[in-house]
């Protein structure tokens, strides 16, 4: 029986990722968990998270997880959530500069500094919350039965500019376009949260509770 | 392609069923949580707030297995207010399957609560509730203080530059309802609603005396809102959240239209 394992570092809303899970597989094993064991044991892994990067970062070192998703995100079919996705990057502005897992080249930007660097006035509130359509840059196995320019739920202050085609399986826009989903190899990680994103994330999940890890 | 204008249904909770009060007085039953929470996500509601109008702390708990239950099933986001006064409150409420929590009175007693949970729990989870009310007289410039106890006490702040505090302290949403307005069905207080969304950066949600589908679009366009709440044109059946949402999209305001399961 198939085990997704759901990094638990203290940050978020972890009961509706492993629900949404269940729901959308009634086979799945879903285990809620900080052991390094089961995570390297887990046959697809999620790292969720809401809240700030530097609490998030040092959770991780904390429980000596860093290493383990590094190590896992490197094989196994991977999904990475709000924070989650921005975690897999080199560093973040917030705050004041935090180093992350640098498992995908770029830097963590503040929508304002970004608007400011753009010329362009705010197009709204900061953290950019509630629906936003995605475009869906490149063909992908998680995006089977999703249609292109999906509402999805978003809330986040921070964002990851946008990346090259090669890394990029989706772009929304607030203002400017920014990378909504990173896909590379066994890595699939999301901006939006597809946990409560209705019945778009629930596809994209039942999705990856069947992927192989492969584009 | 742009972020879209919320319509959230707000489902007000005692010993778990859901009521709504009309101007917080004559209360009628409109049904268990889960079912009604089940009704709106197929309907294509963005998003669900409970409020806990119960006064005793038993059952505090039954709405604890309420978020649980609807959290199991609906998955899209929620916001559960009313009641909580401490960060285990928030935990609680975030581990039973709650987004966000609104914070109102507890926010009012002790401002560095705000500034605390927002700390350790994230903005993207702290709504700040604020009930206000008008008290300047007719010709003068208008002015509105923050009210508390269903809004027959007065603490003297003053709204705007309460939601400012508050948004500074790092609430990530500000949850806005007129008590001069609430349960009146005679729209939003418009005035109020763009004085608070200009004065601070995070999105506002509008509340209070939704008696039309005219009101929600005056709400975001006129009243600057990013999210409209309504509880009664929607819990009675009188208009559809597609509905809604068809008449707010014939006015220019961006919604999400739902797409066909």
């Amino acid at each position: 029986m198939a085990t997704i394992a759901v990094i638990d570092y203290g940050m978020g809303n972890l009961r509706s990722v492993a629900k949404a899970l269940e729901h959308v597989d009634d086979r799945a094993r879903v285990r809620v968990t900080w052991e390094p064991e089961v995570i390297r044991g887990a046959d697809r892994v999620i790292l969720p998270g809401v809240g700030a990067i530097r609490e998030c970062m040092s959770e991780l070192q904390r429980l000596e997880l860093d290493g383990v998703v590094r190590e896992v995100a490197r094989e196994k079919p991977f999904l990475g959530v709000c924070l989650g996705m921005q975690a897999l990057l080199g560093e973040s502005e917030e705050n004041g500069g935090t180093a992350a897992l640098g498992l995908v080249p770029g830097t963590v930007r503040h929508f304002a500094a970004g608007f400011a660097e753009a010329g362009m006035a705010a197009p709204g509130k900061v953290p950019h919350m509630g629906w936003n359509q995605v475009r869906q840059t490149r063909g992908h196995p998680l995006w089977a039965g999703v249609p292109d320019d999906s509402w999805f739920y978003f809330v986040h202050s921070y964002y990851v500019p946008l990346l090259g085609p090669d890394l990029t399986a989706g772009v929304a826009t607030y203002g400017l376009d920014f990378t909504a989903v990173i896909a590379r190899e066994n890595i699939f990680a999301t901006q939006f949260h597809p946990e409560k994103s209705q019945h778009a994330g629930l596809g994209l999940l039942a999705n990856f509770t069947r992927w192989d890890g492969t584009d | 392609m742009t972020l879209a204008k919320r319509i959230i249904p707000c489902l007000d909770v005692d010993a778990g069923r859901v009521v709504k009060g009309v101007r917080f007085v004559d209360i009628r039953d409109a049904g268990d949580p889960v079912e009604v929470a089940r009704r709106y996500d197929q309907a294509g509601a963005d998003e669900i707030t409970f409020l806990d109008i119960t006064a005793s702390s038993d059952d505090r708990e039954t709405l604890v297995q309420v978020v649980e239950a609807v959290a199991a099933e609906v998955f899209m986001p929620l916001t559960v207010g009313g009641g909580i006064r401490t960060p285990a409150d928030i935990r609680r409420m975030l581990n039973a399957g709650a987004d966000k929590v609104g914070i109102n009175t507890a926010a009012i007693h002790q401002p560095e609560f705000v500034e605390d949970a927002a700390e350790r729990f994230g903005s993207q989870c702290i709504v700040v509730a604020i009930d206000a009310k008008r008290v300047s007289d007719p010709g003068e410039p208008p002015r509105w203080e923050v009210f508390t106890h269903g809004g027959r006490r007065s603490t003297g702040l003053d709204a705007v530059a309460w939601a400012q505090r508050m948004a500074h302290c790092g609430a990530g949403e500000i949850l806005l309802t007129s008590m001069d307005r609430d349960g009146t069905r005679e729209g939003f207080d418009l005035e109020l609603t763009r004085a608070v969304s200009d004065a601070v950066t995070v999105p506002v949600i509008a509340s209070g005396g939704v008696g039309g589908l005219q009101h929600l679009v005056d709400g975001v366009v006129e009243g600057r809102a990013d999210a409209v709440l309504a509880a009664s044109i929607f819990h009675f059946g009188e208009h559809t959240i597609a509905e809604a949402k068809a008449y707010m999209a014939a006015r220019g305001v961006t919604v999400r239209m739902q797409e066909a399961p």
